[in-house]
């Protein structure tokens, strides 16, 4: 399975969600659907996608919250699994995206490589009660199904491939991002 | 030196006082009765992470909500931070208001508290994020909300450095 038809799968129920998304690869290709203002692309900082999203999520319950995350990432901030697990926004979803490889940064092996390490195991043993792995297109579409219909933190460990887009490139300035994702929410509060 | 129960008083009425009502901290001594009281408020949702840097996610994705929110954490945390503070926070424009507990300064008893100490300033200035010392519990609220202000209106890092003078009896 490759990232890119998981994130397709999903990019219809993303058009009112907010959603966070780490650097590179998963950026350029939730980017290359089509852009939203709704976006938010956190094109550094790696292990803060999943804390923006706590952020999101706790101060705004009505909203629903999807963090695209991957291996690399997270591995860099494990506790911010234990951290949602203590807060347990009911409204968050946390999609890791697996490929046991820092695929943006020159396809190094990562620790998850070849099943060494077990994020969904961290997941559940960080506290997280809905922890799903998923290896099929079908299998993830199956666990996004049930994280948007269960009201409570959902974690969905993704296998996917160490494959990526050919080409990196965005017409949007980073504090641009910023000021419209933040713009976004407002207007929308206000409606 | 006991931690000083009035002043930590001081700190957290300056912080409602300035609006603010969503805190991320990371617990640390000083703190320690100043994060009591924000978990015994129902007015106040405190938010404690396992390492700062989260803290600075947090913090972005409060600013988001547009919610107004304040960072607590030791200077060891900040530095521990810095990354999200540079690669986050600044690369995109998001304000952080930041109250540092200074360890490590003048009168300091604690050997490890005192590299991080010595060069906490100098990370500061390094960072171009703008300081200012709190030392009065008559003046902290004023500071508290003036630093809310200006991390808002400068789209930026803005610290606060609790001091010595302030947290001890």
């Amino acid at each position: 399975m490759e990232r890119q038809q998981c994130i397709e799968v999903i990019y219809p129920e993303l058009e009112d969600k907010l959603v966070v998304t780490i650097m590179g690869a998963c950026a350029q290709e939730l980017y290359d659907l089509g852009h939203r203002d709704n976006f938010f692309y956190l094109q550094h900082a790696m292990g803060l996608a999943s804390s923006i999203g706590l952020g999101l999520a706790t101060h705004l319950p009505d909203e629903r919250v999807i963090v695209l995350d991957g291996d690399g990432s997270v591995l860099m901030n494990l506790g911010t699994l234990t951290t949602l697990a203590r807060y347990r926004p009911k409204n968050l979803i946390h999609i890791i995206f697996d490929n046991g490889s820092l695929l943006s940064t020159g396809g190094f092996d990562s620790q998850t490589t070849a099943g060494i390490t077990d994020l969904a195991a961290i997941a559940r043993g960080a506290g997280v009660e809905h922890v799903a792995v998923a290896t099929t297109a079908l299998q993830f579409g199956e666990a996004v199904l049930e994280a948007f219909e269960r009201d409570d933190l959902s974690v969905i460990v993704a296998k996917v491939l160490a494959v990526g887009p050919d080409n990196y490139g965005m017409d949007l300035h980073l504090p641009e991002n910023a000021f419209r994702f933040k713009r976004y929410i407002r207007e929308k509060g206000s409606l | 030196m006991p931690v000083s129960y009035e002043n930590s008083k001081a700190v957290f009425e300056g912080i409602k006082a300035a609006g603010i009502r969503s805190i991320s901290a990371l617990p640390e001594t000083w703190l320690g009765l100043l994060l009591q009281r924000a978990e015994d408020d129902p007015e106040v949702d405190l938010i404690q992470v396992a390492k700062e840097e989260e803290a600075i996610g947090i913090a972005t994705g409060a600013y988001f909500a547009g919610e107004p929110h304040l960072l607590l954490m030791q200077n060891h945390g900040f530095l521990a931070a810095i990354n999200g503070v540079v690669s986050l926070a600044q690369l995109y424009g998001i304000p952080l208001c930041m109250l540092i507990a200074l360890r490590g300064h003048w009168g300091e008893p604690y050997p490890w508290h005192t590299r991080g100490g010595i060069v906490t300033e100098e990370v500061l200035r390094a960072l171009s994020i703008p300081f200012e010392y709190a030392r009065d519990p008559g003046r902290v609220a004023t500071q508290i909300s003036e630093a809310y202000t200006f991390s808002q209106s400068s789209l930026s890092p803005v610290a606060l450095l609790l001091t010595r003078d302030l947290m001890e009896d």
